[in-house]
Order: C-alpha cells, then structure tokens, then sequence
C-alpha cells in the first residue's frame, strides 16, 4: 500500500529573460501519511510556499516543473491533464493562504466562497453543504454560526476570517490540507485561538496535512514529522520530538536560534543614561485621539484615551497591545497624521501642533514614521537612490555630489551595498526593502523614529538582523525609538522600556525588566503566556489553563467606562471593573499598573496554581470567573 | 451608504450650478450682438435700444444671469432671439433624434463590449485577445470623424447599402428610420465600444493577480466562472464610470459625427445656433449637456457603491 501522499524527487524552476534556467526548488522528496501532520520549515525564499502549491499541480506564473512527481493515492498529479488537476483542487487537496483578509473575495458572501469547492466539484448538493459548513464553523467556535454564511468577509474578524478559511479547505473533506503560514500575520492571543482550532478540526477530521511556516515554536504544537528547507533543498526531515529536542543539521540549530525567545526580565538593554538629557525628547500629555467629527474634545470613535507617554533621548520604548489597541494611532498622533482631540504633543520641551499641515520644517523633520510593509511604502517606479536622496534634498538641501553621498552613506549605514541606489524597491529581498525603508527614515536625520510594526512581515532570522541594525543605529545615530508591535519578545529584547495597551488605554508602563517581571498587570501576563514556546505540548498545557481559556476567547472591545479589560480579566471584581476606571499604582519607581486589585492580590493571583480545565469549552462567557 | 448617495447628488446640483454660470458668462463673452444681428445692419439705435429693453438685455448682468437661471428652473427656455420659435420646441424633436440614436447605440455597445472585453480577458495572450487589443487601440487612436468619412465611402459611395445622409423624419416608417440612422449608428457603436472593452479587460485582468483569484484557482473554479463570479463583480466600478463617460459622449460629443451625417440631432442644432448667434439656444442646449454628464456620472458612482458589498453592507 503507498503512502497517502508522495513527493519524489520534486524540481521546479523559473526562466531568465534569455530562456536560462533558474532552479527554485532542486529535488525534494517527502511523504505524508494518512492522519499525519508534516511541517516544512524554512526562512522565506526557501521554497516551502512553491512546493506546498505543487501539491495541487499550481505553480505561480512564471514558474514551471521540469521534473519530478507529486504523487496522490499513487497516482502522478503533474502529470494529468487540467481538468483533472482542477478536479483535485479544493476536492482531493485544500489550501490554506496566509492572509485570510486578502484571500477572501470581498464581493462575495463568506457562506458561497466556503462550499464553492464542495458544490461546484459535485462532492456536495448546496443544501449539504451549507449544512456542513455551519457544522464546521460550530467545530472552530465561530459566532453565531447559522448567520455567519450570509455575511461579508469585511464584516468579521482577521482571526475569525483565518478559521473561515479552514471551514473552506474542508467542506469538502479533502484526503490532504495544504496550510501555508495561516498564523504568522496574526497577533499572539489570536494565533493561540487559530492553532487550537485548526489542531482540533484536523484530529476530527482525520485528514493529512503540510503545515508551511517559518516558525519552530508553532510547529511544535502541530506537527508530527518536520521537513526543513533551505534554498530549494532538504537540510533535514525527521519527527519533531528529534527535530525539536535533537537538531543535527547547522542550519535547523540556526532555526532554533532565531526562535524567539519566551519574554523574561532582563532579557534586553538596560535602561542606560548615558544620554539623558533633563527635558524628554518627545512627550504625549493627556492625549485623547480617535476617527470622525470631533465634538467638545471628544471624536465620534475614541481610540485612544488619557494616554501619557515619554520617551527619553536615545532611548527605546515599546508600545505593545493586540490589534485594534491603538498601538498605530498613537504613532500617528505623535507625527500629527492625526490630531489629536484632547492632549498635547512636546518634542525637546516644546509644544507641538496637532496637525502636521501646521508644523514647521524643522519639526516634521525630527519625527520621522517607518511603515510596517517596506512593499507599500516604497515607490515601484523610483530608484532607491531617489527613494533616499529626496528626503536628504528636502531636509537638508543637500544636492548633486553631497546628496549622492549622503545616499552611499545611508546605504552604508543600514548594510547594503551601494550599487543598489540605481535598482528598483522590486530587485529588492523583503529584509533588504525593509532596510531601505529604514533608511529613507533616517535621511532626515531625525530625532524620534516612529517604527510601527516594522519586522512583523519578515520571518525570523531576518526579523532578527533588523533588530540588530536598529540597535547599531541607534547606538551611532543616538536617535530614539518608538517601536510598536504586537511582538513581545522582539520588544523585549530590544527597548528600553515598555508601555502596553490596551483598548486605547495604557495599562502597565515601565523599564522592562519590570513590565516583563512578575507582578504582571493582568492583560500583560496574558500577553506573555500567549507567546508559544518551543517546546511539544505547549499548546494544550497553556489552553488548559482558565485564565487563558477566557482571554483567548474575547476580543479587544474599546469602553467607555470602567476597565476595558474587565471581560477578559481571570482576577476581575464584578461591580467595580466594570464601571469603575482603575487607579494606577506605581510598585517601583517609573513602574505604572492601572488595576483595580492590589498589587497583593495580584501577585497572590499570580503564584495561586492554575485551576486546571478539563475541555475549553467549559470557560462558557458568562459564567462565574473565579481568582 | 445613504449618505453617501445623498452626498453624490448634493454635489451634482452644486457641479450644475458652477457650469451654469460658467455656461452664462462664456455665451455672454462671444462676440457679436444679437440685437444687431437680429435687426440688422440698418436698424436705428433707437430700435436697437427697444428691442434691448424687450429682452432685458440692457440690464447689470447678474440680473440677467438670475432670470436666465430661474427661466431655465421652471422650463422657461425662452424664445430663440433668431427664429422667434421657442426654445422648447426647437430642442424637443431634436433631443428626441439624439436620445434614439444614443440608446440605441448604447443598447448594442455596452452589452457588447463587456462581453468582448470578458472574452479577451478569459482567454489573455490567444488570438482573439491580440485581435481585439489592436483593434480597439487602433480605433480608439483613429478620429472619429476618420471613420465616419470611411464608412460613407466604403458603405454609401462604393458598396451603395447605406445612405450617405441620416434622414429621419416622424412620418418615415421603422425600417426606413433604421436604415436612415444605420451609418451613424454604427461609427457610433466602433467609437464608444473600443473603449469600454479595453477597460473592461484592464479591470478584469487587474483583479486577476489578487489573491482572491489564486485562492479560486486552487479550490479548482473553472477559469470561466473565476471571471464572471470572482473578478467581475470587483471590477463593476470602474467598468460603469467609463460606461457613463461614453454615453454622455453620445449625448453631448456626437457633434462631428451628427455634422458629417447631417442628422438632425441635439449637438447639430447647437452648432447651428452658434452660427446664428443664438445665445439662449445655446445655453440651454449647453446646459441639457452638462446636465447629462452629471446625472450618469451620479449614476456611475451609485452604481459602484451599491456593487460595494462594504459600502452596501456595513459592519
């Protein structure tokens, strides 16, 4: 009897324009068992996306095989003719994208796109497959699964969207689920919820799967066998317990070693003052900010709320939260894309305009903003030599030969070669873009850099580099940092200080070797428990606990009253959390808790052992939470 | 969504207002006086003067800029200041005769081209594909008046099918009018089609690298319903914002075409009363131009906000 699924020697290659092949993935073979889940592993450009698409037959435009089979139930799918590897997709083998937003169609109703496949292959009539496609959102804990077919995918969540997807890979009931890096864009708490959902449906379901990813730690918690990749070609494959605890190749141990690591006290810089100056560099007072007409100081959606905020020259803060915090808007306040309604802005002990059409030159060049995705932000049709070299005009006046200069200088700085001011943003690799984008930041010579999510769309060892370089630049430029991200450990290891929020509120504030030390505010210690760690059985070990079990469950809802956190919270006080807003307390010096219970109490909470839940299920919304 | 609606409307009528005092200005600059064109080159300056009061020519412009537009409000178009008639009468067969030849032209162009369109985008690259590509550049690229002037010699003067002049007249029967209006119905058709095909597969093609598409692609849809299910109803948008653009252009910008048939339709008489200085004809007539070119572009946008499955169905 053969194997479910058999890739056997596997190439796939793209074209130079003179017709000279480029081989992109050079002889992989692998197999997958009935019921097994195998995770191909490697950082981007390994070739793990390519190959996970070859198992339906597809390769993007431009690419081709030229050898190889990829074989199902025995039989060679690259070799059928169309209509038979059309008949496969979406039927026989299901694919999971990783960016469940852009992969829903938006003109279409989510209950049509999830039983298409079903439907137009004939596996199912509508009416069972709509059926079967509210039973599957029942099994991945989806709200209000009878209604949720006639919505618009624009109408739910990011992470619900992501188990939407998982419903449309299996209305069919495929033999093999293709899952490509469906966690990565997601937020910590969310991947927890996504994980959990995928790993139950695919145990339910009985199905075989290959889990694409460029993270070990998620790995970990679902695979059985791991493949790892690197440039086309299998360094190593083995079960995870060997891969995980017994790495032999260099490779899979430099992996490991980019794994992040779980976010401990002292795990970064220490706040050093060395270039302490009296005044802060830049200071939010009091700051209220939202979207729509403002009326008496308050805007038509608030946002962020009573937000006060330093940030000291050549120092790192980090601002941490789950999406929809108010992490970016507090970014854009700061550099006056969006004024804000209440508050004030003070750069270097002087008051800021709210509105950047209102500050001077001199100003908008000391506060500069790096965009999360290097692709967007940056012209196609500009060389990077413009890209960098306006921005050095503009500011500095600088022209011709200076500027040209400067531009070397820049590219220098941030590591890359100085050819590469005559090539286009697309020659370019996503870290070396993000470089780039780095740079056009620093060409004004700015003061502040307003870094929102920068590594979050990068995979781990280049996520890693970028860090490295922020630290240098910093260290050479003496410029300080705002850096946001829904990244702990990152942060973690790279800011001076931390200041969480949460629902358009900061909740905790301070060095980070005490944000990241017990006592935790509530909302902080479910943020650090989310981070997965490497290691097997980390996933049901953390979902058993209760605390976790309500967090993951709720989402981020901004209040008007009270502690917004109140609904999530495994030590709230029915009565006071919710209608009350929480006095702040300051347990060590420049160390700020917003919490209605005692720093006793939480630290009591803290060292209680977790009550154990047998089945998430259990942690129903409404029920009694107890300490 | 209702506001936005609302909003388009709104801005409409002020669009409408701003052209109808541009429109009253740059009549008023023209050269020449109608009263000495009327009367003639013996008329007394006293007759002139009369006949300047009787029109309420001699007053400030404002006030004339205020009675014009309330006289245009309530349907007064006035009378012509060369013939006499009124202006209503003078516009309504006219306007009638463009009103047939454009839904008839749009009637068989905007099916047409979407479907052509489509089908050079279901089949991208293939000779069907390249030969409408070229074609439509190539017609887009060619004047239309070149190729009014190639179909009389080709189908009126060579072959002898058609006639070389569109004539119509209300006692002429259907089939004579459809021969009558056949010549400019199908320069016509060639002008406003090549473009909306062209942007109909821009659109569909442009969609076509989405995700979306991919993901299609891999659930195993046939390529035909990616495009007609997936890709067309993202790309409604800017598909009826160029539809609207050419049916105005039936509307407002045939003049050339209407002049080399002589047919007698609603830009021709606009010509005629520019010759004839005839300033109220041509106010009203540029007017029921403008007016068309807003109401379909409100058209055009309504369309693409109700196609807006965000904008039609909120959070």
């Amino acid at each position: 009897m053969s194997e479910l699924f058999e890739i056997d020697n596997l190439q796939i290659q793209a074209r130079k324009e003179d017709g000279t092949p480029i081989p992109i993935v050079k002889g992989v073979s692998f197999n997958v068992k009935a019921g097994q889940v195998v995770a191909l592993i490697g950082e981007s450009g390994s070739g793990k996306s390519t190959i996970s698409m070859a198992t339906m037959a597809y390769c993007r435009p431009g690419l081709e095989f030229p050898g190889g089979e990829v074989r199902l139930h025995g039989k060679d799918v690259l070799g059928m003719d169309p209509q038979d590897q059309r008949g496969l997709r979406g039927n026989n083998v299901a694919y999971l994208a990783q960016s469940a937003a852009a992969t829903f169609n938006p003109a279409i109703t989510i209950g049509e796109q999830v039983t298409e496949a079903a439907v137009l292959h004939g596996t199912l009539t509508q009416e069972e497959a709509d059926k079967r496609a509210v039973a599957l959102y029942h099994a991945l804990e989806l709200p209000d699964p009878d209604r949720l077919g006639r919505r618009y995918p624009h109408q739910v969540s990011g992470g619900q969207l992501q188990r939407l997807m998982a419903a449309m890979a299996l209305v069919s009931g495929p033999d093999l689920l293709v899952l490509d890096e469906p966690t990565t864009a997601l937020d910590v708490t969310t991947q927890i919820e996504v994980l959990k959902a995928f790993k139950k449906v695919i145990q339910e379901e009985g199905s075989a799967a290959i889990y694409v990813t460029h993270d070990l730690a998620v790995v970990a918690q679902v695979a059985d066998h791991i493949v790892v990749l690197y440039s086309g070609e299998i360094q190593e494959q083995g079960p995870t317990e060997q891969i995980i605890n017994n790495p032999s190749h260099a490779y899979t141990k430099r992996l490991m070693a980019a794994v992040k690591p779980t976010p401990t006290a002292g795990m970064g810089d220490m706040v050093d003052d060395k270039h302490d100056r009296d005044v802060p560099n830049i200071e939010v007072k009091n700051i209220t900010a939202g979207y729509g007409g403002i009326v008496n100081g308050k805007p038509a959606i608030t946002v962020l709320r009573d937000i006060d905020v330093k940030i000291r020259n050549s120092h790192v803060v980090g601002v941490i939260g789950e999406s929809g915090c108010g992490k970016s808007t507090l970014a854009r306040v700061m550099a006056g894309l969006l004024p804000a309604a209440k508050g004030e802005v003070i750069l270097d002990g002087k008051k800021l305009e709210a509105d950047l059409k209102h500050r001077s030159k001199d100003e908008l060049q000391k506060v500069q903003f790096v965009y999360q995705m290097a692709d967007t932000a940056l012209n196609p049709r500009q060389l990077i030599g413009d890209i960098l070299g306006r921005p050095i005009e503009f500011y500095r006046g600088l022209k011709g030969k200076q500027r040209r200069e400067e531009v070397a200088s820049l590219l220098r700085m941030v590591e890359l070669p100085v050819e590469f001011e005559s090539r286009y943003p697309s020659e370019l690799s996503g870290g070396q873009k993000q470089r780039v984008n780095l740079a056009r930041a620093l060409a004004a010579r700015p003061e502040i850099m307003l870094c929102d999510e920068v590594t979050s769309a990068l995979d781990s060892i280049v996520s890693s580099n970028v860090i490295k370089l922020l630290q240098k630049l910093r260290d050479q430029t003496g410029v300080s940092f705002v850096f946001i991200s829904h990244d702990l450990s990152t942060v973690g290891s790279f800011a001076d200080e931390i200041v969480v929020l949460y629902a358009g509120r900061v909740v905790e504030q301070g060095p980070v070797d005490e944000v990241l030390a017990p006592p935790y505010h509530p909302y902080t210690r479910l943020l650090i428990s989310s981070v997965p760690e490497l290691r097997v059985g980390w996933l049901e070990d953390t979902m058993q606990k209760r605390e976790m079990a309500v967090g993951i469950a709720r989402g981020v809802e901004i209040t008007d009253q009270g502690c917004p956190f109140y609904n999530r919270c495994p030590i709230v006080i029915d009565g006071v959390c919710d209608v009350e807003v929480p006095a702040t307390m300051e347990p060590h010096k420049d160390h700020f808790i917003s919490c209605h219970r005692s720093m006793e109490d939480i630290q009591e909470a803290e060292a209680a052992p977790q009550q154990i839940l047998h089945g998430f299920e259990k942690a129903a919304p409404d029920e009694k939470k107890a300490v | 969504m209702q506001r936005m609606v609302f909003q388009r409307i709104l801005i409409g009528i002020v669009t409408l207002w701003v052209v109808s005092v541009l429109v009253f200005l740059m009549t008023n600059a023209l050269p020449g006086d109608v009263a000495q064109i009327v009367l003639g080159q013996s008329a007394t300056p006293e007759s002139l003067a009369a006949y300047r009061a009787e029109r309420g020519l001699d007053q400030p412009l404002l006030f004339q800029y205020f009675g014009w537009l309330g006289d245009m409000l309530t349907g007064n178009l006035g009378t012509s200041k060369a013939g006499g008639a009124t202006i209503s009468s003078l516009i309504a067969g006219r306007l009638g005769n463009t009103m047939f030849l454009a839904a008839l032209v749009a009637v068989i162009s905007v099916p047409l081209s979407v479907a052509l369109g489509l089908l050079a985008a279901m089949y991208p690259g293939t000779w069907i594909d390249r030969a409408l590509t070229f074609g439509t550049l190539a017609l887009i690229s060619v004047p239309d008046f070149f190729i009014a002037t190639f179909a009389v010699l080709f189908l009126a003067v060579n072959l002898g099918w058609l006639p070389a002049i569109a004539n119509v007249a209300p006692e002429n029967t259907f089939w004579e009018m459809a021969r009558g209006i056949a010549m400019p119905l199908i320069v016509l058709v060639i002008v406003v089609a090549a473009q909306m095909i062209r942007m109909t597969r821009a659109g569909i093609l442009n969609v076509m690298n989405s995700p979306y598409i991919e993901m299609a692609i891999l659930k195993g849809v046939r390529r035909k319903r990616i495009i007609l299910r997936h890709a067309f109803f993202n790309t409604i948008g800017p598909i009826v914002n160029v539809i609207a653009l050419n049916l105005a252009y039936l509307v407002s910008g045939v003049v050339i075409v209407e002049t080399i048939f002589s047919y007698p339709g609603l830009a021709k008489l606009m010509i005629d009363g520019v010759q004839t200085r005839d300033l109220p004809l041509v106010q009203a007539c540029a007017m029921i131009f403008c007016g068309t070119y807003v109401v379909l572009i409100i058209l055009a946008d309504v369309a693409a906000i109700l196609a807006n499955p965000r904008l039609r169905n909120p959070k």
